[in-house]
This record gives C-alpha cells, structure tokens and sequence, in this order.
C-alpha cells in the first residue's frame, strides 16, 4: 500500500476548489474566476492531523473543474479518467468534492456520481458564508445522512472551517452505499432520473426560492456591462486603459532592464580577460538574456490585468459579448483576450489562450495571435516607413507615416482573420463546440491569487522560453562572429593597410559578410531577390528570426558600426544605400513596403514558437505555425514588390 | 421565448446537447428566464436553479419549455 494519502480535489468550475487547493497546501496556484482555468494537473502536499495528533503527510491533487463524470471536454477526461481507472497512478485514497452551498442543487450532480464510483467521498461545503438558511448544523448534518457522507462547512475564502476538514480527511472516511440512479439506463435519462433524486433530497433540506427576483448587484451591472452600446463602450475602454498601461508602465521597467543589462556588459568588458568566452558571455548569453527579461514587465502587467478581470469575473462577460462576432471566424468568444493581448506581445497572449475550453478553437487561437502586430514589429516599421515616406507628407490632417502605420495594424488583423477561417475549415475538430457557460457572480478580485498568476506565468515565460531564446542567441552569435578560417584576419589586415592609405573600410560591417552569418545572407539572396531583399536584408531576416526587432539592431551593425565619425543615422545610411548594378536606391517604395509586409505576416520570433510548443505540447504546431506564417509572408511581399516595382 | 420571459424546461431535442445542458442544472421541471441577451442577439444568458448561465441561440433552440402554470 503507499503510505501517503492520496486525496483527490473535485468539483464543478468556479466552485472555488482552486481557492481550497491553495489553503490546503500553501502551494499556491490560479484561480480565476472564469469556467475551466485549472488545465494542467497540480498537485501539492499538506499536513493533517487525525483524532489522536498524529500528523499524516497527505498528497493533493488538484482535478480539473468538471461538471460531471461524463467528460465532455479533455479537462474533464482527465478528471474522469484519473477518478474512474484503479491502475491510474493517480487514483486517489479519497475525494474532496467542493461545492458551492449557494448553488446546491447544481453541484450534486457530480457529488451523487462521485459517490457510486464507492470510494470515500468528504464534501467541502463551500461559501457556507453566504448559504443563508443552509447555514445550519441540523440542516448540514440532514444533508450528510441523506448522502450518506461526511458534509463539512467551510469558506475557502474566509479561510473557515478549515481545521475540521482536515481531520476529517485524516481519518477513516466509509464510502457511502447510496444509489441514486437505477442501472442501465441511457445517459439522458440517467441524467433526469439523478436530478429528480436531488431535487427530493434539496427540497426536503431547503426551501427553493428560485422566484426571487429581487436585483442584485450583479443583476444591476449585468445590465450596464452586456448592453447593446454600453457593453462594448465598456470593453473599449477597459482595453485601451489597459493597453495604455502596459505601453507606458511597462515602458520604465524595460528601460531599467535594458540599461542594467548595457552595464554588465560594460562592466564585463572591462574586467572580464578578453577572449572568446567573454565575446560568447557578453554577445551571446547577455545579450540573450536581456531579450528575455526585457519582457518581462509586459507580460507581469497584462497577467495582473487579465488576472483582475478573470477573478471579478468580468471575463466571462467579455466573451459573452464578443461570442457571435469570433465564432464566424472558427473561434470562441474567449479568443478575444488572446488576440487583443497580441497587439503587446504574442507570448503572453498565447499563454492567455488556455482559458478556451475547446482543442481546436484554442489551437486556431494560438496559430493566428502572432499575426497581429506586436510591439517588436514597431521600432521596424517606423524605420521602414521613414525611409519610404521620407518627407512626411500630409493630408491635411493625416499624416502619411500615420496612416501607414495604422493600416500596418490593420492588416494583421485582418490577415489574422483569415487565416482563422482558413484554418476553420482545415483543422479537424476534437470535440463539439460548446458556449454552455457560467457567467460567475461578481467578486472582487483576490489579490493573492492575482500575485500567484503573475508569478506563475513570469516564472514559465524566463524558465521554457527563455531556454530558447538564449540557445538562439547564442547560435546566431556564433554565426555572425565566426568566419571560415583565415577570413576575418584577411580583413584586419587589409583594414590596417586601408589606414595606412586614409580610405578605412567598415571593418565590422565587412566582418559580418564574411561570418557564416553573411555567407547564409548571401545563400539566400537568390531566394529573396524575387521580394526586392538584398543579402544585407537576408542577414537582418535571419538575425531577426530571434526576435524582430534585432532587424534594427542588425542594420545598425552592418551599415555603422565601422563608422568612427557616426554622423549619420541608420536611417541616412539605408536611404543612401544604392544598389551596385541599377543604381537605384535600394529602399525603394517597393522594398520597403514589401519588407514591412514580410514583417507583420513571417513568424519571426523564437519566445513566441517556444511558448506555442508548451502550449500545444508538441512540435508539430510550431512547425506549422511558421510555415504557413513564412508561405504568407514571402507571397505577399512578392505580390507587393512586383506591384509597386514598375 | 422574449427577454425577461420566464418558462419550465420540458424536454430536450439533441441528445448530445442535452447531456450538457443538464449538467449544468437545466433540468426538466427547472423554471428558466431569459436575463440577458448579448449586443448582437447571441448568446443569451439564462438563469437557471439559481445561477446565470450562458449559451448559444442553437444550444438554447435544442431546450424544449412550456408556459409557467397559471397561479
């Protein structure tokens, strides 16, 4: 036998088992006051005491929220499977099901099935707090004779009652031999016959007061926050308050990151011995690093902010309200935080998409977010569109750069749109699509489990992405500062000579030609041609692959940083950039714009694979993501380049 | 059913759906009313044996109701 308990944490959505989980074992986790936030299995271990005082290590986990052991999404197979399978390693000692007194009849349902699977079941009578005339000893000892099982009161929240269910889960809990449904029957009208046993059994213990039609608060801000106008009024306001804030609060930290990681690296040259492992130190795994961390206020802010609004329930809402116009485009209405979360940055908004039930409606979610323009895309595009529209032109009271940019935007919205309904019809679906759902009652937000959500994702964020990007880092590094033998020392000498005759030569932009980087920049320039890239811009691609605004990183190295004078900006050097055959600048209107089209379709951006592989916990979607990404990109730009070329 | 309206669920049409449904506590005999309806006309949001509940118009259209017995 194992010698630690094994108890098992059940209940319905939202019944606040999450809450109870975290009480339980201090380990804490997400509860969000949105239907089906727990996807992954967590487990913890506490301490309980039995009758005697002896301490009894227990472990817990944490079932995803069912409704009932018939599954209907993979959450609920999960729960099903672990409860109902002997051989599983999982299958517990004992269940915990928690359920909302306030909703009993409901919650029941899962509790009578629970009970016939003749394992021991305690109930964890949860938000007896606002129960009203449940709240009484007699009635709660009614209900655990009729069941059959012990029925323990409690408040996850307040935190009462605690203790109690502690001990009862240390000692000997007798599986209940209650039937409340005849055998063999078929599912539906198992189905009634169960709610039929409840309600005699609910209504015996309780008066029903279903007709209550007394407005309450949530009755009165359903109103407001679901009209027809107002609703999405609301919705707008809330985003742009939000957005808002994670541009411009997020904005200092980064900057502080930013220049933290600008005085290691200074400090690192200075006292570090020079040398290669320094170079790899500083170039690689710094720099590497600092692409990582800098997003880190980003994704803390717009955690806290969906944490906020998924714990007061307001989420719930949202998708209420957005349901009809997603679900044209093969999504769900809760595929609205992901891609409005996107326009910051598509890591954090794919991490934001597991709150959507259905496989396939998360999957299209997850594939299409990194089409909307993310933040990485606008230092490039406001580089680009000043090279193209050099003089800013105006009409009237739009400016041209504006309204460039503006339609940048658009198109990844729209391009993300299709691609859903693209993939709507490509992608096989798993299971039927549901908007059964909750709408919760609102709460105010608990902070704790608002801190314990932005912790959880920035720890996932630098942990399983991070890895990524710092081994990309460190690759393209590699690439760019290494150089089939013999190559770089030709340049120095050829530099040293150079000086000699005061006709100096960019050393570290010639550098960059010769690197392996370079010479993958110049293997694919015949590949890029047909879009109007040089192998300049083929090195910046495949830099940039890493993230993407490196593109403006790279272009300063190849076209600067040989230039001890620096009197002139990146922008200067591009637009005086001419191309060796035509003689034409080499940022035409038609590069240009073709370039910029590349960017907001090519799924430049390592984090956003890596987080795409945990999400979807396999490789395959990644590889697909960037391949239909890399298809559209390299179609439309050529549509674009040959367009405007003539 | 029109918004505010209140009527008894009596039976089901989609098997499947149904399963669902009752899970959630839209049992035959439960006295359900259409509280909200979203901006543009779908989903709704019920309330049913004391909670709000939302669904599609299609998911709703498989609910089968009869009129609240006259008091």
């Amino acid at each position: 036998m194992n010698p630690i308990l094994k108890i098992a944490l059940v209940g319905n959505p939202n019944s606040g088992k999450s809450t109870l989980f975290n009480v339980l074992t201090g380990l804490n986790q997400k509860t969000g006051n949105f239907p089906g936030v727990t996807v992954d299995k967590k487990t913890g271990t506490t301490k309980l005491s039995n009758e005697g005082g002896q301490t009894i290590p227990a472990f817990i986990i944490d079932l995803p929220g069912t409704y009932s052991l018939q599954p209907k999404s993979i959450d609920e197979e999960v729960a099903c499977e672990i409860l109902k399978n002997k051989n599983n390693p999982d299958y517990p000692d004992k269940i915990v099901v928690v359920v909302d007194a306030t909703n009993l009849k409901r919650h029941l349902f899962l509790v009578t099935q629970l009970i016939e699977l003749e394992l021991p079941v305690i109930i964890a009578l949860n938000m007896i707090d606002q129960a009203g005339s449940l709240n009484t000893k007699a009635k709660i000892d009614l209900l655990s004779e009729r069941l059959g099982i012990p029925v323990i009161p409690v408040s996850a929240r307040k935190q009462i009652g605690i203790d109690s269910l502690k001990k009862t889960m240390a000692s000997q809990v007798i599986p209940s031999s209650k039937k409340f449904v005849s055998p063999d029957t078929n599912p539906a009208a198992e189905s009634i016959e169960r709610y039929n046993s409840i309600s005699v059994l609910v209504n015996d213990i309780i008066q029903q007061n279903d007709n209550n039609d007394k407005p309450t608060i949530t009755q009165r801000l359903d109103k407001i926050l679901t009209h027809r106008i107002w609703g999405f009024v609301i919705f707008l306001v809330v985003l742009f308050f939000i957005f808002q804030s994670i541009f411009y609060i997020a904005s200092f930290p980064m900057k502080w990151i930013e220049e933290m990681f600008l005085h290691f690296s200074e400090w690192g040259r200075l006292y570090l011995p020079k040398g290669e492992l320094t170079e790899l130190l500083i170039n690689g795994v710094l720099a590497g690093l600092s692409g990582v961390v800098v997003f880190v206020p980003q994704i803390a802010l717009l955690f806290g902010f969906i944490g906020i609004l998924e714990d007061t329930g307001y989420m719930a809402r949202v998708s209420f309200i957005m349901d009809r116009v997603m679900r044209k485009f093969g999504l769900n209405g809760r595929s609205v935080i992901p891609l409005i979360s996107g326009v910051a940055c598509a890591v954090p908004a794919i991490m934001s998409a597991r709150t959507i039930s259905n496989w396939k409606e998360r999957l299209v979610t997850i594939l299409i977010t990194p089409l909307m323009s993310c933040s990485a895309r606008l230092p490039v595009y406001t580089l680009l569109i000043s090279l193209i529209f050099p003089n800013g032109k105006s009409m009237g009271f739009f400016n041209i750069e504006g309204l460039v940019l503006l339609s940048m935007y658009l198109i990844g919205f729209l391009a993300a749109l299709a691609a859903a309904l693209t993939m709507k019809f490509i992608i096989k679906n798993r299971e039927k699509s549901y908007f059964i759902m909750e709408l919760p009652v609102y709460r105010s937000p608990r902070w704790n489990n608002v801190l314990y959500t932005i912790y959880e994702k920035v720890k996932i964020f630098l942990l399983d992405a991070g890895k990524v990007i710092i081994a990309v880092s460190i690759i393209l590094w590699v690439l760019s500062s290494h150089a089939p033998s013999g190559k770089f020392e030709k340049i120095e000498k050829q530099h040293e000579q150079d000086l000699a005759t005061n006709h100096p030569t960019n050393v570290a932009a010639e550098k960059l030609k010769a690197s392996y980087a370079g010479i993958l920049g110049k293997a694919i320039e015949p590949a890029i041609a047909p879009l109007g890239f040089d192998w300049k811009i083929g090195i910046a691609l495949i830099t940039s692959f890493a993230a993407r605004e490196v593109f403006v990183g790279t272009m300063a190295t190849i076209y600067s940083v040989g230039d001890t004078k620096n009197t002139q900006s990146i922008r200067e050097k591009m637009m005086a950039e001419k191309n060796p055959v035509t003689g034409n600048p080499v940022y035409s209107k038609a590069t240009g714009l073709s370039l910029m089209i590349f960017f907001a379709f090519a799924m430049q951006c390592m984090s956003t694979l890596a987080v795409v592989k945990r999400e979807t916990k396999s490789w395959k979607w990644p590889v697909v993501q960037f391949v239909y990404m890399g298809c559209m990109a390299y179609g439309a730009s050529f549509i674009v380049y040959t367009l405007f070329k003539i | 059913m029109k918004l505010g309206e209140k009527a008894i669920i009596d039976s089901f049409t989609d098997q499947e759906m149904s399963l669902k449904l009752l899970e959630m506590g839209c049992a035959p005999g439960e006295i359900v009313k259409i509280k909200h309806i979203a901006p543009l006309g779908d989903p709704i949001a019920i309330s049913v044996s004391g909670y709000l509940l939302s669904l599609r118009k299609k998911e709703a259209s498989t609910v089968l109701v009869k009129p609240l017995p006259e008091d």
